[in-house]
């Protein structure tokens, strides 16, 4: 059954480079686009900037919708995709509840019950902590963690076992002492609760809390990726996000990127699935797709195909590894 | 003055003729979002942002706030005609407005409301004009145990306050609570209650809840009581407004009571529904003839209205200054920003002052301008009544319908809307009171994940909800808020008792 | 009231019993999935199950209460929930706005939505069949051009909407 899911997955994705020249079909209605998530989250953002550029620079003839649909940790979204079987008028943004959310809650769906279209960017983590603690480095902070009593340090990120969690456990294994985290239910609010100083620290995607460390609120400690972010502009006064160093020379050996990625319904065909490659592939080119991904300071990678169904089962292993040492799979 | 420079600055950016003509399209749309249920803010906001990216930040903004004040003002209309409420932030409104409406006097809420609404907005840009900085950081000083505070000041305000019999307000209640714990437990990421049926994970929604107890529920009593709607003779002309208008002014205790629940429930941000819901609560406490309540007292529109308005329009600060949407539209809205390139933070207001000051200036004038075109349509909206029973019901029930399903885009959430409408005709013949139930869904959910951050915060320290004034004041308010009528109730009881007069019901 | 008008009407005591039992196996219900996720209070604050196992029990408890009332007082309960023939003109509403949610997953919104407008408008309004159909099919084109074409935001749509090409 899986195999033959498969076999047509990667059958569609290779069929998807011989059509991809001249494809015949576009949409003839307005497209529904899934945010697996709640209004305002970093998934929702970015659909509806996409909802817009895509409007304001025509690039496709049907306007876009975008559809919010976050209950049971987005399982409402990825369940109605993985429902509209050959429907080529819904596609959904991916957030890594693609992969926590089913091993987490056991709700059945997965990555192959819907038809890979192409990533988009990948979403970075950083450390944070209040501009006024004394933690100038991510080592300062984790020395401090291993010199304190376990959950002395408090985290907060969003959700419950989904990725700010999991690297919460990734950094406890780095610091050997338990750190309490708190779930919230959005970015804004996390970054927020830090620069009040309800908590210790958090690992906000840099746009959530850029402006709270440009106006100097927070502090940023460590990227965790395998090498610093390319961006070179200033944010603060002294620092970009390209000055971050990683969290794994600073001694916490996280490394951990989140998919932005596009994913379509079950048995599409490979025209409409080449459309949509072909669109993202328009919107990449953009300017304003272009200072986006600068002032989210992203990673820039974009496959699509085979490429990209392999990295989302790489990534999904990944998931898999992590979720079962945090102990955070469904029994 | 350096604010009031800026402030003139700020309106001679959104004075142009174009900006005042985005600012009527804005609230025209406005108006007919909060009048549909279903279709919130959010949704003109989002549809509308793309059409905007090819106009100048300021004026955009200036059209989606707008659009914003425009639903704020329509939420109200639902509510007092037909007893759904529009927007989630208008169910207080139906407690008195509707049986206004029913008495005949519609246009008399409907102005009450509008008029109301306008002077919490009124006082909640003062408030953003003048003191955003301190504002900001006032907003700062809440973390989980506060916010769990404010969920129990909102809920002993109003608690306590029902005639209904106590057993059938504490079932009704408790419903209310169950209903909002079923879904994904926001701390531990859990399911509850969902027994593996998919559509159950999303849970049960406020605005489905509300459309069915309230508006289908309505409908059957009404079918019941013969083939009309009463309250056919409302007087339609435009002396009702002035009339209106005098009898509010001696209502002012109430409409400061309500801005400032309503600014400080839009900063922290709380949310516009749970101030409206305080402030009627607390209004019905403040007031002499608290048995009138519900009945359709004219302070029972004048309570949430400016409440609601005011936490609406003050949400929009924790968004700006701090990147915090304070409401689904400000989230929208939020984005939008970003798209500009505009990064909402503590310095927007240094970075961007045109913009900002723009954006404020047009608060004032579209809410002045919001005022004019919503009292001008009140003999309007007044007449729908008159449109005979027979075509206003199955069109109210095809709204309902198409309000419940755009909540989640699902069929089960339609089916589930007429579950409670039934269950809405019972209760109100029973007398189950509705109220209480509607709060806890509103709060439930709320109130659990904030007591839960805080006892994760403390490690399961009750004394963290005691551990500063904030928090501490909070808490000792709601607990005597919670005690007055329960020691009335009992002193009443005993004096009963007393005078031996057993009369049993 | 005495109890000669007891054929007048339905006798308050069932719905009220009725009611009751429904809310009771709704507590029973919370209680029972709340032991499912744990009900007891950890070093860092409650389990899941702990609020709703409180919630269920009080709603069980509260359920029972009424219930029993209602029990108990069955042979001297005299008033009526509603005259027969009430509750005959809420069936009339009733019925028709059930078929019409049941139609939708088959239909979509629109079709069902006029075919309950235009129902009613005949069978209650004494309208003229033009304008009966005029309204029943005004209603949910109006709809369908402010929701799809304006706010873009999709209804659920059926055959006929497919058929005709949306």
């Amino acid at each position: 059954m899986k195999l033959t899911k498969i076999a047509f997955a990667l059958g569609a994705s290779l069929a998807l480079f011989a059509a991809s020249a001249a494809h015949a079909w576009e949409p003839t209605k307005p497209v529904e686009f899934v945010v697996p998530a709640g209004t305002g989250g970093g998934a929702d953002q970015m659909a509806r900037f996409l909802q817009g550029v895509i409007a304001k620079h025509k690039l496709m003839k049907q306007p876009m919708v975008v559809v919010n649909k976050s209950g049971g940790a987005g399982a409402e979204g990825f369940l109605e995709i993985k429902g509209a079987k050959g429907d080529a008028h819904k596609i959904v943004i991916t957030l890594s509840n693609l992969f926590t959310t089913p091993l987490a809650t056991a709700v059945p769906f997965n990555w192959r019950d819907m038809t890979p279209v192409s990533m988009l960017a990948l979403d970075e983590f950083v450390l944070w902590v209040n501009a006024e603690t004394p933690y100038k480095t991510a080592k300062d902070y984790l020395d401090a963690v291993k010199a304190g009593t376990d959950n002395k340090f408090k985290m907060a990120g969003t959700g419950s076992k989904q990725e700010d969690q999991l690297i919460t456990v990734l950094v406890e294994k780095a610091a050997g002492k338990k750190i309490t985290y708190i779930p919230f239910k959005g970015g804004g609010d996390v970054a927020v609760q830090l620069v009040g100083k309800h908590v210790d620290s958090s690992v906000n995607n840099p746009i959530e809390a850029e402006a709270h460390w440009r106006s100097g609120k927070l502090r940023a400690l460590c990227v965790m990726d395998g090498k610093p972010m390319p961006y070179k502009t200033k944010v603060t006064a002294t620092q970009a996000w390209g000055d971050l160093p990683t969290c794994k020379s600073s001694g916490i050996d996280v490394e951990y990127l989140m998919l932005r990625g596009i994913f379509m319904p079950p048995e599409v065909t490979s025209d409409q699935v080449a459309f949509y490659v072909d669109l993202f592939k328009k919107v990449r080119e953009l300017p304003e797709w272009k200072e986006f991904m600068e002032k989210g300071a992203f990673n820039q990678t974009f496959m699509s195909g085979k490429e990209f169904a392999d990295w989302v089962a790489k990534a999904e292993a990944q998931h898999v590894s992590l979720m079962k040492n945090a102990g955070f799979l469904a029994k | 003055m350096d604010e009031i420079n800026s402030l003139m600055q700020g309106f001679s950016v959104a004075m142009t003729l174009p900006n005042l003509g985005f600012m009527l399209v804005g609230l025209l749309l406005g108006i007919l979002i909060g009048v549909l249920p279903g279709l919130g803010g959010a949704n003109g906001v989002a549809i509308l942002l793309p059409l905007t990216f090819s106009m100048n930040p300021t004026s955009a903004i200036i059209m989606l706030s707008c659009i914003y004040w425009g639903a704020l003002f329509g939420g109200a209309i639902t509510s007092i005609l037909f007893n759904i409420p529009g927007e989630p932030w208008s169910v207080a409104t139906t407690f008195d407005g509707y049986p206004l409406a029913q008495q005949g006097r519609a246009a008399e809420a409907l102005t009450a409301a509008f008029t109301s609404s306008f002077v919490g907005a009124l006082f909640a840009v003062l408030a953003i004009t003048f003191l955003a900085p301190l504002l900001a950081r006032f907003a700062l000083k809440f973390g989980p145990a506060e916010f769990f505070a404010v969920q129990m000041l909102t809920f002993c305000s109003f608690i306590g306050m029902s005639k209904e019999p106590p057993m059938k307000t504490l079932a009704a209640m408790m419903l209310g609570f169950a209903l909002a714990a079923v879904g994904m437990d926001s701390v531990t990421g859990q399911l509850r209650m969902t027994f593996g049926f998919p559509v159950l994970l999303k849970g049960f929604d406020f605005l489905i809840a509300v459309i069915g107890l309230f508006g289908i529920g309505e409908i059957l009593l009404t079918m019941e009581e013969g083939l009309a709607f009463k309250g056919k003779s409302a007087k339609i002309n435009f002396r009702i407004v002035w009339q209106t208008w005098k009898e509010l002014i001696r209502h002012w205790r109430t409409f400061l009571r309500s801005v400032l629940i309503g600014c400080w429930m839009g900063i922290t941000p709380g949310g516009a529904t749970p101030a409206s819901f305080m402030s009627y609560g607390m209004a019905r406490r403040a007031a002499k003839d608290k048995d009138s309540f519900g009945k359709g007292n004219i302070e029972g529109v004048i309570a949430p209205e400016p409440a609601a308005h005011a936490a609406g329009t003050s949400a929009l600060l924790p968004m700006l200054t701090l990147g915090i949407p304070g409401s689904p539209t400000a989230a929208v809205l939020l984005g939008g920003l970003l798209i500009w390139g505009l990064q909402p933070g503590p310095l927007l207001f240094v970075e961007q002052k045109d913009f900002v000051w723009g954006l404020i200036a047009s608060m004032y004038l579209g809410n002045i301008v919001g005022l004019i075109v919503v009292l001008t349509t009140v003999p309007w909206w007044a007449a729908i009544l008159r449109i005979p029973f027979a075509v206003i019901a199955p069109v109210i029930i095809f709204i309902c319908a198409v309000g419940a399903y755009t909540v989640h885009s699902s069929i089960f959430d339609v089916i589930m809307m007429l579950v409670f409408g039934v269950f809405g005709y019972f209760f109100k013949k029973l007398r189950y009171p509705l109220a209480p139930l509607v709060l806890a869904l509103v709060l439930g959910d709320m109130a659990e994940s904030s007591f839960r951050q805080s006892m994760l915060l403390s490690q399961g320290e009750i004394g963290i909800f005691y551990s500063n004034w904030l928090v501490g004041g909070l808490m000792a308010l709601s607990i005597f808020l919670l005690l007055v009528p329960m020691w009335a109730g009992l002193k009443s009881m005993l004096r009963r008792r007393e005078a031996g007069a057993h009369l049993g019901r | 009231m005495g109890p000669g008008n007891e054929a007048a009407g339905l006798n308050r005591r069932i719905p009220e019993a009725g009611v009751a039992l429904a809310l009771l196996v709704g507590g029973l219900i919370v209680i029972v999935d709340s032991l499912r996720v744990g009900i007891e209070w950890a070093d860092d604050g409650p389990r899941a199950g702990y609020f709703p196992f409180f919630i269920g029990v009080l709603l069980a408890f509260s359920a029972a209460w009424i219930l029993l009332q209602a029990v108990l007082g069955w042979r001297k309960e005299t008033k009526l929930f509603s005259q027969w023939s009430e509750l005959r003109d809420v069936r009339a509403m009733l019925l028709p706005t059930t078929a019409f949610i049941v139609a939708i997953p088959f239909l979509g919104l629109y079709v069902p939505g006029a075919l309950l407008i235009g129902f009613f408008m005949h069978r209650h309004g004494n309208f003229g069949w033009l304008t009966t159909a005029l309204t029943a099919i005004a209603v949910p084109v109006t709809f369908f051009l402010i929701f799809e074409r304006w706010f873009l935001v999709p209804l659920a749509k059926g055959p006929v909407e497919a058929w005709l090409g949306f």
